[in-house]
């Protein structure tokens, strides 16, 4: 890829994810604060992409754009409008400023860590290579977390059942 | 050239944001709002390293990345089905209200 594009793209999309982040922390309105969150997570998939890292982006456009916020959307026109209001907030003060000090001290270390640095180009596709961890060195990880899955869908469900019909399932 | 410092400063940003908005909101779903952007930030990290850092596996990185992100499903839909559920019991989601377990 063209190394300059990458560069320009990089800094476009760490804009569009950073700005959007902050909106979500601003809007008023809670459907609004997730229309933002999409179009944060949509920067973050295209962040993926400028560091090769195809297969994660396609996840990530598909669980966390597409299924997590529709989630999050229904969660909030579940409850009336009187929740919808994002806008109250407590101790704004002291958390920004707990924010703040904790970023600046994850970029100090950051910074000033020897990382032992490689530039890989990852050259083609790296879902042939997730799949083969998957499946070969993480294959217990890989069951268990589709044990959680399935476990969290069936808590999900019972949580939310209606409270009448306790006795008859 | 993007390096590993520039993933690292935007990662940095982001869970700054994120944690702002988890703590300082008072309605539940909000708060997920901000955990949800944590993870991203995880994420983003843990990418980077995986792309700039040398590794015996580079790919493991990312496929830590796929677990964050089924972790991330699982517990928002657990979240927001208590969201609901809490809502149709005590007729708010305001986090500090709901304070039956507070001394």
């Amino acid at each position: 890829m063209d190394d300059l594009a990458v560069v320009i793209a990089f800094y476009v999309l760490a804009g569009i994810t950073l700005l959007s982040a902050l909106m979500v922390s601003i809007v008023r309105d809670l459907i609004h604060a997730v229309l933002f969150l999409i179009l944060s997570f949509i920067g973050v998939a295209g962040l993926y992409i400028t560091l090769s890292a195809d297969f994660v982006a396609v996840a990530q456009v598909l669980i966390y754009a597409g299924a997590i916020s529709v989630l999050m959307l229904f969660a909030i026109l579940l409850t009336p409008r009187s929740a919808r209001d994002n806008s109250r907030v407590s101790y704004a003060a002291p958390i920004s400023a707990i924010a703040g000090l904790l970023g600046a001290v994850i970029i100090f270390v950051g910074l000033n860590t020897e990382w032992a640095e490689v530039d890989r180009e990852i050259d083609g596709s790296t879902a042939r290579a997730i799949g083969n961890a998957l499946l070969d060195p993480y294959v217990l990880p890989f069951e268990i977390a589709s044990v959680l899955l399935a476990i969290a869908m069936i808590g999900a469900i019972i949580l939310v059942r209606p409270n009448d019909e306790e006795g008859d399932l | 050239m993007i390096g590993l410092e520039h993933v690292l400063v935007v990662g940095a940003l982001l869970f700054s944001i994120g944690l702002y908005t988890a703590l300082s909101r008072k309605n539940a779903v909000g708060v997920l709002m901000g955990i949800e952007i944590m993870l991203n930030s995880v994420n983003l990290n843990l990418i980077g390293f995986s792309r700039f850092v040398e590794s015996p596996n580079p790919i493991d990185g990312q496929v830590f990345a796929v677990f964050v992100i089924t972790i991330a499903a699982a517990e928002a839909a657990v979240a927001l089905a208590l969201a609901v559920s809490v809502y149709r019991l005590r007729q708010t989601i305001d986090v500090d209200k709901l304070n039956l377990l507070k001394w």
